[in-house]
Order: structure tokens, then C-alpha cells, then sequence
């Protein structure tokens, strides 16, 4: 079935390898695996980690998946790749020759990337993930095990910490600081203020700070949060520890897949050049590589934009400097700096939003609109996808949690809100209170402890 | 060193734990949009195989996500201009607005009538009822086919049995000969005719009839009738379980009754004011004739809004009693929607002064209620079986 055999992959490896060394590209050792469909489908649902703990999304991401596959409503994966060390990828066992090596030299790519990015550097470690993994699996199945827990509890814990997985600390290489930390931060800011005033007026009107509040500075990080400050017993809290990890390991992958996929096809694209493919091989590779960066219509391709950009860049200010920006950016930054006027127009970027029923271009790449287009793109990739919501205090007398979305002209989507205020409510056991933004007027939403949600 | 290898999962299927659980879940959505569901099917004349599409939400993973109001980037072939329309919201008529840019996940199930009535009663925690309570009438009608015999009256012959016989016997007589002469008659032989042997069933034939009064005075829209009508189209549903021959009487009512089709039942309207006891004579007037007791089992339910006239009031109780008497089980469902409450019902009449053990008194405000309704009338019919 396979028209080629391993023997040949490892041959064209090899010729992969050696380009790889001399562009400079730094990987980590590289280990492949090749696999039938199904199990390709079962691994991107698994987000590579067979050892991951069981949950029914899990189920219904393969369910998906097959589902979009059977109806061509999305292209087959060629590959996965896991940052790992050593580095596991995953090839699909039914694509052609070609493919493979295309898919080999992409590989490449992410591995160089996770091994040098900085988010990836600071926000990882590549050596112990695939222990993580099952180590999380291992202690989850415990706890279903476990007689006096079962799959029901934990289902409900895992249910509501996947709504809000991503409300945790979003920067990553950030100082966490300590309880005493902020502390002392607090009344260092009082004694300069109060050094500054300078009448007896002014002093009086700044208050001590609240040393007893909780949180004592508002946190974005809710799950941390309900670990340090709600009733859960301990093997929920485990639970919600776990979850967190998972997505503060994810999180350099979400703020950087369009650099990340935009620099493994630069590479893949160099090094199929630079193969001496035979004539045969080198026309599907073109038109593979076309259809991986081909621009979705009205969309955006992270394939497509990376691509453009890192060309660009090395165009702009030579090789050294695709080097650098692959260490140093984020795509939020990457798209701020490198994003230009005329890679906009070449591009035919534009934006739109919705006016009434109807979602109508609001700007077009010309010299007025660029900039714009191009700050909306950069704010909205990446966790910019993901609504900021603090914790700012906890009212004493009735133990009510207080939420605040950091509004920024984007409104939350209401039947999502009120669903997961309703699993903050279930992990923090009392009312949950969240202030927002809706036509631009403040609004309180309310979920009261029997999950009843109320809008004030 | 780099490594090549090939994986084999050995058959092992990893992801079939979280892809069943995923499905019952599904089915527990299903299960608790069912009200919705079969009301908008029609409650008679529609096959038990039929399939039925219904939309399931996808299990949704609700996150904080933002709404639609946020800006987007797309590319383009450089032949926008702004103000240009890209796009249309798309709506789902009646309903909240839904869907979202994180797209929604509809999954398209096909089920037959069947298996949606399994997983509603199923819900309901029935326990198995065996027909021989009810009144049965035992009927030598059933024939039951078992297979073929060599003797049998010429009603039975099976021809193409014989027929598959004749060409069995042909082919062996012809083996071995060089030259098969077509022409030659190849008659059928007394041996090679089969006859079907048929078994006398002595079936219990089990009748049943369900009668629907309808309050159709002006006071009943068509918010009220649309829960009527599912209600009646499960509980048409549950007796057709249990009963081989089943037939619906819809009896309409305002201050006079009628007998009518279904579709006149739900659709056409009538003014003025409500006698409910005229329903209740003329469905006791259609047992008397076509449904004698001792041979159907006779489930009656009437729905109203419970704005009976007054003087009414009185002859109401009398005829809910005889109702009661003549019935396997007799329900009434109050329908109240919206604010407007008739200051006295007929209902806290029934409920204080008809006591019965196979009468029951529900509340339908909305379709929530139905299935509780219909759990609470059901149980009365367990009740008198214990």
C-alpha cells in the first residue's frame, strides 16, 4: 500500500539532514512515526499524548475530525508534531512519496522552532513533556478508580476547569510573585506615594493598602485562584493543577502558530529546492507547497501570512535576521514589526466586522487603512483570541466571587458567558458575580450558587 | 540519531472510551429536547420506521469567547472596497440567535420514530406491563408461516418452492447426460410440491382506543392546542406499545361537540363559550356505540384551559365521574399559558371532588410539562396494577 518504502524516507532524511545543518537550523533529535489515518485522526484528537487523560471532548474532537475529513471539509493532516525532546512527529502513512519528504523537511522546521523560541524556552521543558503527559494520565485514572471519587466527579471537575482553561497567567516568562511579594510591592507603593504628597490633605486621602483582600491585586488567573482559594477537596484541586499545566504548556503553540507554521514552510520550501528532486517529485512538490500557503478567501492562513513574512524579513534584512525574529517574537509582535504597508496590499488583507445582520468590509490595504488592518490582525491572534477576565475580590460577607472581563471594544459572547460563569460557580461553591461590557453600557452578570444567572 | 518507525496500534482503539461516552451524552440531549421534537410531528399515519432528522446541538465546550461584535481580518483578491457586504448573519428562525464564529456543531441524527419513543420511555422508568390485566379478546386470526411441508390443501401451495423443487429434481436427472435436450417436457411431479405449514396462533388480541377532547373554544390559540397535541401524540405513542390495535377518536369541543379528523382537531378554531361536560357525553356516547369496554381498553384525555362556564361546572363532575368509571385511565390537562387565569377553574373541581384512582390532574404550562404530565398520568395506570 505504502509507495515508497522506510528505507527510501530515511535515505531522503539523511539529504534533509544535511541541509538543515548547514542553514544552521538547531533541532532537537528527532524521532518519527508513521501511522495509518486513524490513528493519525486519534492523535490529533489526543493532542499527541496517547497517554493523555480520558474526557468525552476527546471523543467528540475525533468525531469531529472524521467527520470533516469524510466530507472533504478539511484536508487531511500530513503531519504532527509534538515539542518534545527528543522531538516526536507523526506522518500519515497514506501520503505519497513527496509528501513525506515535504512533510520530513516541515517537521524540521517546528522542531528548530520549539527548540530556540523563546516562549517555548521559558514556557516549557521539552525534556520531561511526554513524562507529563502521563503522569497527568496516570493520576486522573486514579481518581476515576478511586471508589469514593469515580468518573462522574471527576468528569464534572475536568467539565468545568476545560471552561476555563484558559483564564491563567497569559505571560509567559513572567516573575510569579508570591502572597508576601505583592505585599511588600503594595506598601512600597504607599510610602512613595505618600512621600510625593505634599500637603497633609493629600496624604490623608491615600489609603493603606488592604493587606487582607483577596486576591490582593486582581489575577487573571483564575484557575490558580480556586487551587489557593476555594473549598475544592484536594484531588479536585489536582485535577484543575493538571488541566493548568496542560494549557500553560499549549500556550507558546496558541501565541505563535503563525510564525511557527510560517517558519516551518520557509524551510520546507528552501530545503525541497535545494533537494535536486527529479523532475516528476518536483512539480507535486510545487503544487503541494502552493496549496499549503495558498490564502483562505475572507480568512486567515497562518501557513499563508508566515510564510510571506519570514520571506519577507530575509528579503528586507538578510538571513541572520529570520534567525533572530524566530527567537525573539510572538505573533502578536511578529505581525506589529514585520507586518508592512506593502506586504498588506500584496496580500489583499482587509477588515470587516459586523454592522446590523450584515458583516461589511470596514477597511482595505491602501495607505490610510493598513495600519489598522494590520493592529486588529495583531490583537486578535493568539491568546488576543481569548477574553482577559480578573478576579478582583471576594466579598466578605456572602463569599461572593468578583469577575471583571477587561474590556477592549470586543464584547463576550453572552450564552458562552453565562454557561461558564456557571462552572466557575460550581468549582468556587458560591454566587460568581462578573462585571462587563454589553452596548457599551456596564452590566453585572450573576450566577447565583443555585446556578441561576441574572443580568443587572 | 534520527528514528524511523512504524506504529501498529494492534487493533487497540484509544479513543472508543471518551467517543461512547460523547454519545451518551448526545443521547441525553436528545432525550431532553424530545418535547420539542415530537411536537412538531404528526401524531397518526406515520410509520414506526419512519426517520426523522433532528439537529443536536453538539456537546458545546463553553468557554469565555467574544461575541460577534469583534473585528475580523480576512484576505482578499483586491477587489474590496469598503462598505462592501461579505457576509449575512445567519438566523434560526424563532429561536435565539445562534451560532458563533467558533462555529457550531450540529450533528445531523438520524432516528426513526421508534428508537425517539425508546429513549423517551426509557426516561419515564416504566416497568414492563404485561397485557393480561387489560381486556383481551382471544382471536384464532394470526397465521404464523413455519417453513414447508409435502402434504398440505392446494390454499397452501407454495409455487415457487415446488417450482425451485421441479428444477432441483431437473438439473439431477439431467447430470451426466452429454446433451440436454430443451424441447423435452420436464412435468411437475406430485414429489416436488411443497405447501406452506401454517400454525393457528391463538393470539390475544388486545384493543385499545384513545380518545382526545379538546377544549376548541376561543380561549384555546394555537400555543395552547401545540401542547395538547404533543401530549396526545405520546400518549398515542405509549398506548400503541402496548396494545396490537389501536385506534384515535378526536372529539372538539366548545359549548356543543363533534367528533372530527385530526387535522380539523388542531387547525380549525371555534368561538364562543366552553361546556366541557359536552365533550365528555359525546366520547362516552362514541364508547357506548364503537368501544365496548369489555373488549377495548379506553384511555380518554382532555385538555382545556380550564375556563369552563359555571353553570357548566356541575354536569362537568358528573360526566368526569362516569368517564372514570368506564375508563382504563381518564387525565385532564390544564393549559396555562401566559398570564391570563380564569378566576375559578374547573380543575380545582375535579381535583376536590373526582376521586379516582385512575384519574389524574396536570398542569401544562409549557412544554417541560408534557412528560411529567404524561409520567404522572402513566403512573396511575402502575399504580392499579400493583
Amino acid at each position: 500500500m505504502m509507495e515508497y518504502t522506510i528505507k527510501e524516507l530515511k535515505n531522503w532524511n539523511e539529504k534533509i539532514e544535511k541541509i538543515i545543518n548547514e542553514k544552521g537550523l538547531n533541532c532537537y533529535p528527532q524521532e518519527f512515526e508513521v501511522c495509518n489515518y486513524e490513528d493519525m485522526i486519534c492523535y490529533e484528537a489526543y493532542v499527541g499524548m496517547p497517554s493523555h487523560y480520558p474526557h468525552w471532548s476527546f471523543g467528540k474532537a475525533y468525531e469531529k475530525k472524521k467527520t470533516l475529513y469524510s466530507y472533504n471539509l478539511e484536508g487531511l493532516p500530513y503531519e504532527m508534531v509534538i515539542n518534545s525532546d527528543p522531538c516526536i512527529a507523526y506522518l500519515m502513512k497514506e501520503n505519497t512519496l513527496l509528501l513525506q519528504i515535504l512533510t520530513i523537511a516541515h517537521v524540521y522546521g517546528h522542531n528548530d522552532f520549539f527548540k530556540n523560541n523563546r516562549l517555548f524556552k521559558v514556557g516549557t521543558n521539552a525534556k520531561r513533556t511526554v513524562e507529563k503527559f502521563k503522569n497527568h494520565g496516570d493520576r486522573i485514572r486514579e481518581y476515576i478508580k478511586d471508589p469514593t471519587i469515580g468518573y462522574q466527579r471527576v468528569e464534572r471537575i475536568l467539565n468545568a476547569a476545560h471552561g476555563i482553561r484558559y483564564q491563567i497567567n497569559r505571560v509567559i516568562g513572567s516573575k510569579e510573585m508570591s502572597n508576601e511579594d505583592i505585599k511588600k510591592m503594595l506598601i512600597d507603593k504607599y510610602n512613595k506615594k505618600i512621600k510625593k504628597a505634599d500637603t497633609k490633605e493629600k496624604r490623608e486621602k491615600i489609603k493603606y493598602p488592604n493587606l487582607n483582600k483577596i486576591p490582593l491585586e486582581p489575577s487573571e488567573d483564575i484557575m490558580e485562584f480556586l487551587i489557593n482559594y476555594s473549598d475544592l477537596e484536594d484531588w479536585e484541586k489536582d485535577i484543575l493543577d493538571i488541566v493548568r499545566e496542560e494549557t500553560k504548556y499549549f500556550i507558546p503553540q496558541i501565541e505563535t502558530k503563525i510564525m511557527n507554521e510560517g517558519w516551518a514552510s520557509f524551510w520546507h520550501y528552501k530545503i525541497l529546492n535545494e533537494l535536486n528532486l527529479p523532475q516528476e517529485l518536483h512539480l507535486e512538490f510545487l503544487n503541494r507547497h502552493n496549496q499549503v500557503i495558498k490564502p483562505f478567501m475572507g480568512g486567515i492562513n497562518p501557513y499563508y501570512i508566515g510564510f510571506k513574512l519570514f520571506e519577507n524579513i530575509e528579503k528586507r534584512y538578510g538571513i541572520k535576521k529570520i534567525f533572530e525574529v524566530r527567537k525573539l517574537e510572538r505573533d502578536q509582535s511578529f505581525i506589529r514589526k514585520y507586518l508592512t504597508e506593502d506586504l498588506c496590499m500584496e496580500m489583499n488583507l482587509f477588515e470587516y466586522s459586523k454592522k446590523g445582520r450584515n458583516y461589511l468590509i470596514e477597511e482595505i490595504s491602501d495607505k490610510e487603512g493598513w495600519k489598522k488592518i494590520r493592529n486588529t490582525l495583531a490583537n486578535s491572534v493568539g491568546m488576543g483570541a481569548i477574553p482577559i477576565i480578573k478576579v478582583t475580590e471576594v466579598k466578605n460577607n456572602t463569599r461572593t466571587l468578583i469577575l471583571e472581563h477587561v474590556y477592549d471594544g470586543r464584547e463576550l459572547e453572552l450564552t458562552y458567558a453565562y454557561e461558564t460563569l456557571k462552572y466557575i460557580c460550581i468549582l468556587w461553591g458560591s454566587k460568581v458575580e462578573l462585571k462587563t461590557i454589553i452596548d457599551e453600557e456596564e452590566k453585572i452578570l450573576v450566577c447565583s450558587e443555585d446556578k441561576k444567572i441574572v443580568i443587572k | 540519531m534520527t528514528i524511523f518507525r512504524e506504529f501498529d496500534s494492534k487493533g487497540r482503539d484509544r479513543s472508543a472510551e471518551d467517543r461512547r461516552r460523547h454519545r451518551e451524552l448526545i443521547e441525553d440531549s436528545i432525550k431532553k429536547n424530545i418535547g420539542d421534537i415530537i411536537a412538531e410531528e404528526s401524531i397518526i399515519g406515520k410509520s414506526k420506521k419512519k426517520k426523522i432528522k433532528i439537529p443536536i446541538k453538539g456537546i458545546k465546550e463553553y468557554k469565555f469567547i467574544y461575541g460577534k461584535n469583534k473585528p475580523g481580518v480576512g484576505s482578499g483578491d483586491g477587489s474590496e472596497k469598503r462598505g462592501d457586504k461579505i457576509g449575512k448573519e445567519k438566523i434560526n428562525k424563532g429561536k435565539e440567535q445562534a451560532g458563533n464564529n467558533e462555529g457550531e456543531d450540529i450533528y445531523e441524527t438520524e432516528i426513526t420514530m421508534e428508537e425517539l419513543i425508546d429513549y423517551l420511555f426509557e426516561d419515564l422508568d416504566l416497568p414492563f406491563m404485561e397485557r393480561k390485566k387489560f381486556n383481551e379478546i382471544e382471536s384464532e386470526k394470526k397465521f404464523k408461516r413455519l417453513g414447508y411441508q409435502k402434504k398440505g390443501i392446494k390454499p397452501r401451495l407454495a409455487k415457487k418452492r415446488s417450482l425451485i423443487e421441479k428444477i432441483k429434481r431437473k438439473k439431477a436427472s439431467n447430470r451426466g447426460k452429454d446433451d440436454e435436450d430443451e424441447e423435452e417436457r420436464f412435468p411437475f411431479k406430485e414429489d416436488d410440491l411443497r405447501y406452506h405449514h401454517l400454525r393457528t396462533d391463538v393470539k390475544r388480541e388486545s384493543n385499545a382506543v384513545v380518545i382526545c377532547i379538546m377544549d376548541t373554544s376561543g380561549s384555546m390559540n394555537m400555543t395552547k392546542k401545540y401542547l395538547a397535541r404533543s401530549f396526545y401524540f405520546l400518549l398515542y405513542q405509549f398506548v400503541k406499545r402496548k396494545y396490537l390495535n389501536v385506534e384515535v377518536v378526536f372529539v372538539s369541543h366548545s359549548t356543543t361537540a363533534k367528533e372530527v379528523n385530526e387535522d380539523d382537531f388542531f387547525h380549525k378554531g371555534q368561538s364562543g363559550g366552553t361546556y366541557i361536560s359536552s365533550g365528555y357525553n359525546l366520547a362516552l356516547d362514541i364508547i357506548e356505540d364503537r368501544y365496548n369496554p369489555s373488549i377495548w381498553n379506553v384511555y380518554a384525555f382532555h385538555c382545556s384551559d380550564g375556563d369552563n362556564w359555571r353553570e357548566d361546572n356541575q354536569k362537568a363532575v358528573k360526566s368526569a365521574k362516569i368517564l372514570c368509571e368506564t375508563c382504563n385511565l381518564f387525565g385532564y390537562g390544564q393549559i396555562n399559558t401566559g398570564g391570563y387565569r380564569p378566576s375559578s377553574s374547573i380543575r380545582s373541581e375535579f381535583s376536590s371532588k373526582v376521586k379516582y384512582p385512575n384519574f389524574s390532574v396536570a398542569t401544562i404550562s409549557g412544554k417541560e410539562d408534557i412528560i411529567p404530565a404524561l409520567k404522572k398520568l402513566l403512573s396511575k395506570e402502575k399504580e392499579l396494577m400493583e
